[in-house]
């Protein structure tokens, strides 16, 4: 029935003819070229509309300082939980009225830690990682890093302030 | 570098009998004629389709139904990186497809590839037919802007005029007894999950027949001995050619979605009147006319029955072509079923056009200025139309 099959390409090959060679050559960077800039304006439009929120919560992470109203009426040997652009913190009071603010994402797989001041240490219930309430120093359990450090810079009469650095 | 992918071909070729389905592939052939350029509209078909899975996909990461739909509409198009391309590209598959669908539907049709045995092709067609544009009926009211908000209120209050089922149907599909927050629920629900699920499988049932049956021959190549006829390999070669239909698809939508980015309008006001001119979107745009027609004619849901159905009765006539006209032996014309495709085709159009000359006059007649009150101030659109340029 359907006879008479013609090839697009129904030139023999002649691989080994030098000007061929190049022609094919030729082709394929040009094709190769055109393919990569189409998956670029596929792939970039696309990656951008992915990462929007990234961005936002980048750009919310950049604060470098934060106000604490009314924190300063914490009592001695207790905790608050606070956000620091996108990451829960600790401000702890300690026992000898020293102020501490300490990241409270576990160094060990990123559970939110708590402050148990009967036991004066911080405790991660995930895997049972203690660390210390006054350094951050890991003392126990799976953490492989003390908790990041943040600077507790003035405790006024309305509010405390914490900074990055 | 060629060693190792030879090897891993052989090993999965072992497993999976990789060489039998190339081999399927180069013996299979696509007859090449005169109007063979109308086999390609299957695959733009696809390809829109596949545009729109992709770009509904994306848009699913960032939409929400229910009270929020049009909030989150807007941040796609205004506050999300490339979310107003994103959309654009999805609404404009959204009628490239449903275009391609018409062509590829009307081609099949005088071509007379519906004949035996293909006639589960053209069956299938039609319900993907209707599928797609359930698909867009859905997916339009979903941004919950004043334009899908009126549409779908219309669209539900047709098939609410049948006797006893009808209302208590349109509630349903509401959830309520307006179009609310729940019927963007309703819709997502259709519109993400229901239709693509029913879709999916009856699509590659259409796509496997082709592969079963091969391209239909015209009754022009029918009627040629076969000695004459001629054809191409299926693989590569009109593969190739239909990648590049498929590259020119590609532009053209790359160049609509970012030339003409689909407009996000006013959020729906369930309490502000229906803007002037309001009308569905091109494809509902017979049925649209016909219904207003009749509903002219006829008071009350006399109208609305009646169309509802001529309706069915065209889409059943539509439907037992292929029983009508089932042989092609030597290449029978079957001039008859030709004509009543080319009748179908220009109620279609007529109706069409119709449909939007009738809008535009009623929009012509609205903006009209009204007679000149002495000491009222017109406004610059009135003056210009009022003041006609001196012949």
């Amino acid at each position: 029935m359907m006879s008479d099959e013609i090839p697009i390409d129904s030139q023999p090959e002649q691989a080994d003819s030098p000007q061929v060679a190049t022609r094919r050559t030729f082709a394929k960077v040009v094709v190769g070229g055109v393919g990569f800039c189409y998956a670029a304006a596929i792939g970039y439009p696309v990656y951008r509309f992915l990462n929007s929120p990234v961005e936002k919560a980048a750009l919310a992470a950049a604060v470098t300082e934060i106000t604490l109203k009314d924190a300063q009426k914490l009592p001695v040997a207790s905790a608050l939980i606070f956000k620091f652009g996108p990451e829960p913190c600790l401000l702890i009071h300690l026992p000898d009225g020293k102020w501490v603010a300490l990241s409270a994402k576990c160094t060990h797989l990123g559970c939110t830690v708590q402050y148990l001041p009967d036991k004066s240490h911080i405790f991660c219930a995930c895997h049972g990682g203690t660390y210390d309430p006054a350094t951050g120093h890991n003392v126990a359990g799976p953490p492989p890093r003390p908790l990041k450090q943040f600077v507790v810079k003035e405790v006024t009469d309305t509010a405390v302030v914490v900074s990055r650095t | 570098m060629r060693k190792p992918i030879q090897a891993a071909y052989a090993w999965a070729n072992e497993r999976l009998d990789l060489d039998d389905m190339v081999k399927f592939a180069r013996k299979k052939t696509v007859p090449e004629h005169r109007h063979s350029a109308w086999y390609y509209w299957g695959g733009i078909t696809l390809f829109f389709f596949l545009a729109q899975a992709v770009s509904g996909v994306l848009l699913l990461l960032y939409y929400r139904p229910g009270p929020d739909a049009y909030e989150s509409v807007r941040q796609i198009t205004f506050d999300i990186h490339f979310g107003w391309l994103i959309r654009s590209t999805h609404s404009w598959a959204a009628n490239l497809m449903l275009i391609s669908i018409f062509v590829h539907m009307f081609s099949v049709y005088f071509m007379k590839a519906y004949r035996s045995p293909r006639e589960f092709g053209w069956w299938s067609g039609i319900v993907l037919l209707m599928m797609s544009m359930v698909f867009g009926f859905s997916g339009y009211l979903l941004p919950m802007n004043e334009l899908a908000y009126f549409a779908t209120k219309v669209g539900l209050e047709i098939p609410a005029s049948l006797p006893v089922i009808g209302p208590v149907m349109a509630d349903l599909v509401r959830g309520g007894l307006e179009v609310n927050e729940f019927t963007v629920h309703r819709f997502f629900a259709l519109h993400v999950v229901v239709l693509p699920a029913l879709f999916i499988p009856l699509l590659g049932f259409h796509l496997w027949l082709v592969q079963k049956h091969g391209n239909a021959l015209p009754p022009s190549e029918e009627a040629r001995p076969a000695a004459a006829r001629r054809s191409i390999p299926f693989f590569p070669n009109f593969m190739l050619k239909d990648l590049a239909m498929w590259l020119i698809a590609l532009n053209i939508l790359a160049v609509l979605a970012a030339m003409f980015p689909w407009d996000l309008g006013q959020a729906a006001d369930p309490l502000k009147p229906a803007p002037r001119g309001i009308h569905p979107e091109w494809y509902f745009m017979s049925q649209f006319q016909v219904l207003k027609v009749f509903g002219n004619w006829l008071p009350g849901a006399a109208g609305e029955i009646i169309g509802l159905v001529w309706f069915t009765l065209g889409m059943i006539l539509w439907c037992i072509i292929p029983l009508y006209d089932p042989r092609n032996d030597g290449g029978r014309r079957g001039r008859r079923a030709t004509y009543f495709g080319l009748l179908a085709l220009l109620i279609l159009i007529v109706t069409t056009a119709w449909g939007y000359w009738a809008i535009h006059s009623e929009t012509l007649t609205d903006a009209r200025p009204a007679p000149p009150i002495a000491g009222a101030a017109l406004t610059p659109h009135q003056q210009i139309r009022s003041n006609p340029p001196a012949p």
